[in-house]
């Protein structure tokens, strides 16, 4: 998935409404999470896409094993269906801020690249700046609407506090 | 008296008469029997793992670590041989690498640079003979009376250990044949590194140590395991603890599920849900043994465990980062000859284990439950007679606390609380 970091490929994207969509797919993606429509989550993705969460160390030492890694919709489902019904944890909202997207196009697909922070708020009401990072995307069309080909949460920091269940 | 006899604490400890099937809560929190465990336990007549081999695989190569709290720096050197010595210079106590990797023919603080050969050796001081003659060391100055503070070292299929006691037996005694058997499997290999974890975790260190050796919470609490049959206390399986105790290996065979009726008849949360998969191939995996063991824990007296899920193989090394907080770190591992079907299967399972593991996750937070339900407590001790309240192994049951009552009696014994 190394590769994957080749946002430099491909050439400036002069469709506007093309640049459009896929600032909504981002948008759209992380108020999903943090309003919990988790169930929407998988649906960004092709039915083979990829997700991956990996520390800065791992993804610049080419390793593959991060935090969290899934290569299709239905590993996503049972994601969302364990932390529903079968993981246990202290309940935490999500709260993402995102940078600016910058994107390109490197023929049938999309290539961006968006910064994110998210705070995490526990139940007694503590937050902590939980995960700050990169997004690195592989975009592509489906039926004219742009979804994830693959999409890496690059974690700035190697540490996890507690625990991670909710996808970044 | 002896300062380190236990009698001394302000706050003299009796253990229960009940033994180890009865643990002081207060042990998880007292902060000055946690710095009685940096001395006696970490200090002590223990092999504490330090890192793999493969993080130092070149001459040159170092890597820093924990022995407990106390720095260390592993080093090769240029004969190959492993090197553990504590990361403080000689003369004013400067961590003398203060980055976590690096490669070097020396190494030298970055304070004064006082350099040292890749054994700890002093080798040279800077401005030893002073500046225009000026200054300098007195003449009875001797590089070779100071070193790093050096630490023995076993290297064992790859694993690296230290301890700073001459008293520590030889590691293959340390560990005894059986658990010997189990790391042989597990990492008879060379292992590459596939990647790795920190997870911060807000709990006393035994509290993970229990934890790993807990079988009755295992399929109870990471519902997760259950509901999709990956690993129950009905399929064959078993506890095997070292002589001492202290260590300890769980395995179980998942291809013997018999679907027990106390799953069903005691309302285990875990039995009620969805059985099936959407990405099944999740747990696609491929035998490495023909054993049918299909899942190994094993655990190092202090605070190493090894992890065999399936194909994911991976070290989970926790270090206490003081009283109530313990850094879990991970390394998933892969072996050098895998190919690249091997290596996405292994991936694949990552998911299972770590700070995002399905079933593992929870391990994140039920640790700090304890520690906070204990909080202030008073004079509580926990509960631990499932499996009864002998200390021997299990080789047909792991509905057992029987390694949790191991670890407590290696505890007492080396920290002196009979």
């Amino acid at each position: 998935m190394r590769d994957d970091d080749n946002i430099d490929a491909g050439s400036d994207i002069v469709d506007l409404q093309i640049r459009l969509q896929i600032d909504d797919l981002i948008t759209d993606y992380v108020h999903a999470i943090d309003d919990n429509q988790l169930e929407r989550w998988p649906e960004f993705f092709v039915a083979d896409g990829k997700y991956k969460i990996i520390s800065r160390e791992n993804f610049d030492a080419g390793r593959p094993i991060g935090v969290l890694y899934c290569d299709t919709r239905g590993m996503m489902r049972d994601r969302i269906n364990a932390l529903r019904t079968a993981n246990i944890y202290e309940p935490h909202t999500y709260c993402h801020v995102t940078g600016r997207t910058r994107v390109r196009q490197d023929g049938e697909i999309y290539r961006a690249r968006t910064n994110f922070e998210v705070v995490r708020t526990m139940q007694d009401g503590g937050d902590f700046r939980f995960a700050v990072g990169k997004y690195i995307d592989e975009i592509v069309f489906e039926d004219g609407q742009p979804k994830f080909k693959s999409r890496i949460a690059v974690l700035e920091s190697r540490r996890v506090d507690i625990l991670l269940v909710i996808p970044l | 008296m002896d300062a380190r006899n236990p009698d001394t604490l302000s706050e003299p400890l009796d253990w229960p008469a009940q033994g180890v099937t009865r643990v002081p809560f207060r042990l998880f929190s007292d902060e000055e029997i946690y710095q009685r465990e940096q001395e006696k336990i970490f200090r002590g007549p223990v092999w504490n793992y330090v890192c793999l081999e493969a993080e130092i695989p070149k001459p040159g190569d170092y890597k820093t670590s924990f022995v407990g709290e106390i720095p260390v720096i592993c080093t090769r050197n240029h004969d190959g041989a492993v090197h553990v010595m504590v990361n403080r210079c000689a003369h004013k106590g400067a961590l003398v690498c203060p980055r976590e990797h690096g490669n070097g023919s020396e190494l030298t603080c970055v304070y004064h640079a006082w350099t040292y050969d890749l054994t700890g050796q002093l080798t040279g001081v800077a401005f030893r003979r002073g500046i225009k003659g000026k200054g300098g060391m007195p003449e009875d100055f001797d590089v070779k009376k100071h070193r790093l503070e050096p630490l023995r070292v076993a290297v064992l299929f790859g694993l690296v250990f230290a301890t700073f006691s001459d008293k520590t037996p030889p590691i293959e005694e340390y560990l005894g044949p059986r658990m010997m058997d189990f790391v042989k499997r597990s990492f008879g290999r060379k292992v590459k590194i596939l990647g790795t974890q920190s997870q911060m975790t807000y709990n006393n260190w035994k509290l993970y140590a229990e934890n790993v050796r807990d079988a009755y919470h295992a399929t109870l609490l990471h519902t997760f395991y259950t509901s999709f049959n990956v690993n129950r206390l009905d399929t064959d399986g078993g506890i095997i603890l070292a002589d001492e105790k202290w260590h300890h290996v769980s395995y179980s065979k998942r291809d013997t599920v018999s679907n027990a009726p106390e799953y069903a008849n005691d309302k285990v949360h875990a039995a009620q849900y969805k059985t099936t998969l959407e990405g099944p191939h999740l747990l696609d995996r491929f035998d490495e043994f023909d054993d049918g063991i299909t899942h190994t824990i094993q655990t190092i007296f202090p605070n190493l465990t090894l992890q065999f899920t399936f194909n994911s193989l991976a070290v989970r090394f926790f270090v206490p980062r003081g009283v109530g907080k313990t850094e879990l770190l991970w390394f998933y591992l892969g072996y050098e000859d895998d190919t690249d079907e091997q290596v996405e299967i292994r991936l694949r399972q990552s998911n299972l284990t770590g700070s995002a593991g399905l079933v593992s996750l929870e391990d994140g937070c039920i640790n700090e439950f304890v520690q906070r339900g204990t909080h202030l407590c008073g004079d509580v001790n926990s509960f631990i007679e499932m499996g009864g309240r002998g200390v021997e192994s299990s080789e047909d049951s792991r509905a057992t606390e029987v390694a949790i009552r191991g670890f407590w009696e290696g505890y007492r014994r080396i920290m002196g609380f009979s």
